[in-house]
């Protein structure tokens, strides 16, 4: 065994509890204290963290990569935009519904062909699905607006606040990125009961030992698609959370190199952990946001960054972080 | 009677590029039991570096001795094959599967922004080869002669590398391997030397294919991964390790393209799908696959 | 009656017949040795009887009841289980979670999503009952991959008794074991057996493990069945002599 997941964690460790607590009531306070533009871009960043953790939930914890979780996200964010373009819509809650339902819809569909056979052809599979959804969204120009896509007013939220009329920075920066927050703490917390949950093992050890699951009883492809459409349910909340940050959705979130994104940052947090997802995802929008004026080979980063990490820091930040931290706590004990 | 001719060149015209990437995806897969992401864009590499060495050229030299530059998109991928072999892949063989896919995915996206660096976001095309050759009249009906070189480079392929696979000691070898490969260690094969040369090989292919048909439809970027998409429908339906299975994979894909062009355009794309779809349900390992 | 009873079955790979025309019987209660040299069909017929592999013809009867189409699912659930022979583990699951994962399995909890792992008090507690059992305790917390050779063995049969099956297969329960750590093994595994009502039947090499601890044996060579009697009787019997142990010597 070259890496070993890290094992599997005390519950309620109280040091755990405490940075948990920290890390929230930082994210609270943050439109009190940083700027707009800084507040949008964290937003950003905890939208791409409820994707990473539906995404993590297939690789981190299944053992499954794929390759085309932009089909998903790209669902949720056009579902709400199709919302507003036929039906006049602008309730945020409905937004969201909308989105799961229909990513569940898309992943229910593409994980039954997705999931049932070898690994190997996994990713591969998924990433020639979401291609097909995003040349859909190209062609049929007459529903999507092909490559110039639809735009998505400012959604209310909660029936009152917010709406079309409303001033955008102030709205985002303010009560949307709250409404971020707590969905982002409600998916976090559902995300953590189902990967703790005799499911959640279950998973895990179809993940380690396909056959010796299948030899505990345990019914692999259908477990494998419960998972996927779980996955692709909260990417898909992501999308839908996305799209009235960004105001407009185009087919370039459906287009596979948006994949890579989830992958890449999935990874550089570390995908055997918990929170790595989470982190990795806020790090990398980021250094998209701050980065990206630098250059515009930003495909070309994203991967010699992905070969390093595969290379040398596989278990990525967050997990690279735990190592150093047990190997300093071993050698302070007599 | 002549539109059925085309179609038929069509399709064998087709079936000979994607025997070209399909067979090197099956074979790197065969041997070494990698699924190669980048595949698709060593075939776009082969493509990009043969239009470069003939756009450098094309003022100089005949165009006949340009057909000739065309081997240098093939070289190129299998140099790049040869150094990503070693360096990116090889440390990973003892880790999990998904590190190698990561690894692979990675290295598509260096090279799809290399290719974007070096050559920029225009296409490149060197449409002076297949113009050279003008058409050819086959039973009645009037053809491009470049296809027809097209389909003559893809059945060669074809033969030599069966030739080479079943019938040349390095071929044993590579069986061998791919068979077993701690039995072939154990017997005193160098398995190193033979999964950088079976890589090798697979690049070269896939870069072949590349340059072949850049003079009719260019190097652009983002071929790679479209040809990814359409060698592995390739080898699900002709089974994922099986040489056969490629070549009988890309016939049937080929002359299904051109069908479904021809009567069903808009959805060309996702009849192949839905063939690859049926197949995976039915026979899972393909036409000639093991699993 | 026999718990277990296959009638002709046969399993063939290309043009080798793995196991041909197989006529083997379990009877209830006993633990049943099944030797043989290497290709001589052990496993093929273990992998069809526990639903790995699908036999060309003949049936496998458990209990009375037809089981030969039965998935590996269905198999489990009328109370078949088995080890493997390259230890087959969850890695990255710490032993404890290995076994409770089984437990959770059988007691079809894994369908739960919404209840924590942790909180089940007994499912934890048979977990570390039967980590107990199998001296195991002390490395509950250890993932699988970390513990040593011996340990993996014994959790690989750990998870397939957590199954707490009617019938259990061992597929060369002490192979790759030094010899030191062997009969600790074997000690285990019978008592288990014997205090837990269970039949089993054990694929093993080692002679002296076989003579001992089996109460019939049954002797395999080139798919069929070559002889089936007690241990006694196996010693006294030429070709079984001959062919697996080599000499005519006896144990």
């Amino acid at each position: 065994m070259t890496e070993l997941a890290l094992a599997s964690p005390r519950v309620w460790s109280g040091r755990r509890v405490v940075i948990g607590a920290l890390a929230v009531g930082a994210l609270a306070v943050i439109p009190a204290v940083a700027s707009p533009f800084q507040t949008i871009t964290i937003c950003y960043g905890l939208v791409f963290a409820i994707a990473a953790l539906g995404f993590n939930l297939l690789l981190g914890y299944t053992g499954l990569l794929s390759f085309g979780h932009s089909a998903y996200f790209g669902t949720g964010a056009y579902v709400v935009a199709l919302l507003v373009k036929y039906l006049g819509v602008a309730s945020m809650e409905l937004f969201v519904l909308a989105g799961i339902l229909g990513s569940i819809a898309v992943a229910a569909l593409f994980g039954v062909v997705c999931v049932r056979y070898t690994r190997i052809f996994f990713g591969i599979l998924t990433l020639a699905l979401s291609q097909v959804l995003w040349s859909l969204a190209l062609k049929l120009f007459w529903v999507t607006g092909g490559s110039d896509g639809l735009r998505v007013p400012t959604p209310t939220l909660l029936g009152g606040l917010g709406g079309p009329g409303a001033d955008k920075v102030e709205f985002i920066a303010h009560r949307y990125y709250y409404y971020v927050l707590i969905l982002f703490l409600v998916a976090t917390a559902a995300m953590w009961v189902i990967v703790s949950s005799p499911f959640g093992k279950a998973l895990q050890a179809i993940r380690d030992n396909e056959t010796r699951a299948e030899f505990v009883g345990v019914q692999v492809w259908k477990y494998r698609w419960i998972a996927f459409v779980i996955s692709g349910a909260f990417t898909g909340l992501a999308g839908a959370l996305w799209v009235p940050l960004n105001g407009l959705t185009t087919p370039d979130i459906l287009y596979w190199p948006f994949s890579g994104r989830i992958v890449f940052f999935t990874v550089l947090g570390g995908f055997r952990t918990f929170v790595g997802p989470i982190v990795g995802a806020i790090a990398y929008n980021y250094l998209e946001t701050y980065a990206v004026g630098f250059t515009v080979y930003w495909q070309l980063v994203l991967g010699i960054v992905l070969v390093l990490l595969v290379l040398t820091m596989p278990t990525g930040l967050v997990g690279t972080a735990i190592q150093i931290f047990e190997r300093v706590r071993r050698a302070r004990r007599p | 009677m002549d539109t059925l001719v085309t179609q038929i060149l069509n399709s064998l015209f087709y079936a000979s590029i994607l025997f070209l990437i399909a067979s090197g995806l099956s074979l790197v897969y065969g041997v070494m039991r990698i699924v190669n992401m980048a595949h698709g864009n060593l075939y776009a590499i082969g493509a990009y570096v043969a239009a470069w060495a003939i756009g450098l050229a094309s003022s100089e030299l005949h165009v006949s001795l340009l057909f000739v530059l065309l081997i240098t998109g093939a070289l190129a991928a299998a140099l790049a094959g040869a150094i990503i072999e070693p360096m990116f892949l090889r440390p990973l063989y003892r880790r999990a599967e998904e590190y190698q896919l990561l690894m692979t995915f990675g290295l598509l996206l260096v090279l799809e922004d290399v290719m974007r660096l070096l050559w920029g976001p225009h296409p490149l095309t060197a449409s002076a080869l297949s113009e050279a050759l003008g058409s050819i009249s086959v039973l009645g009906a009037t053809y491009p002669t470049y296809n027809i070189f097209v389909i003559v480079v893809g059945a060669l392929a074809a033969v030599g590398l069966g030739a080479f696979v079943y019938r040349t000691r390095f071929g044993v070898m590579l069986r061998a391997t791919s068979q077993d490969m701690r039995m072939a260690s154990a017997l005193g094969i160098n398995v190193k030397r033979v999964y950088v040369q079976a890589f090798t090989l697979g690049c070269l292919m896939a870069g072949l294919g590349g340059a072949v048909v850049m003079p009719i439809s260019g190097a652009v970027l983002g071929m790679g991964v479209d040809a990814l998409i359409l060698a592995f429908v390739v080898v699900v339906i002709g089974g994922l390790g099986s040489l056969e299975g490629a070549l009988v994979g890309a016939l049937i894909v080929g002359f299904v393209r051109t069908l479904g062009i021809t009567y069903f355009a808009e959805v060309e794309l996702a009849i192949l799908y839905l063939i690859a779809a049926v197949v995976l349900f039915v026979r899972p390992a393909g036409l000639f696959g093991r699993a | 009656m026999s718990l277990l009873e296959t009638t002709a079955i046969t399993k063939t790979f290309g043009a080798n017949r793995a196991v041909d025309a197989v006529d083997f019987t379990v009877r209830a209660g006993e633990l049943l040795a099944l030797i043989g040299s290497n290709g001589a069909g052990k496993t093929t017929l273990v992998n069809l009887i526990s639903g790995l592999l699908r036999a060309d013809e003949g049936t496998i009867r458990f209990s009375g009841k037809d089981i030969t189409r039965q998935t590996v699912n269905q198999r489990i659930r009328a109370g078949i289980a088995r080890s493997f022979q390259l230890v087959n583990l969850f890695d990255h699951l710490s032993a404890f979670d290995n076994v409770a994962l089984t437990i959770f399995a059988r007691q079809g909890k894994t369908r739960s999503l919404t209840t924590l792992a942790g909180r089940d008090q007994a499912v934890a507690d048979e977990s570390m009952s039967i980590l107990k059992e199998f001296g195991l305790a002390p490395k509950a917390p250890t993932l699988a991959g970390g513990l040593s050779q011996g340990e993996r063995k014994l959790l690989d049969v750990a998870i397939a008794y957590a199954l707490r099956p009617t019938l259990l297969f061992l597929d060369e329960p002490t192979s790759g074991v030094s010899t030191r750590e062997k009969a600790p093994i074997m000690d285990v595994v019978t008592s288990i057996v014997r205090s837990g009502n269970i039949t089993a039947v054990v694929i093993e090499h080692d002679m002296d493990i076989v003579f001992r601890y089996s109460d019939r044996i049954v002797a395999m060579h080139q798919g069929a069945i070559l002889a089936d009697g007690t241990p006694d009787e196996i010693r006294r019997n030429e070709q079984v002599t001959t062919t697996l142990i080599g000499t005519g010597e006896t144990a």
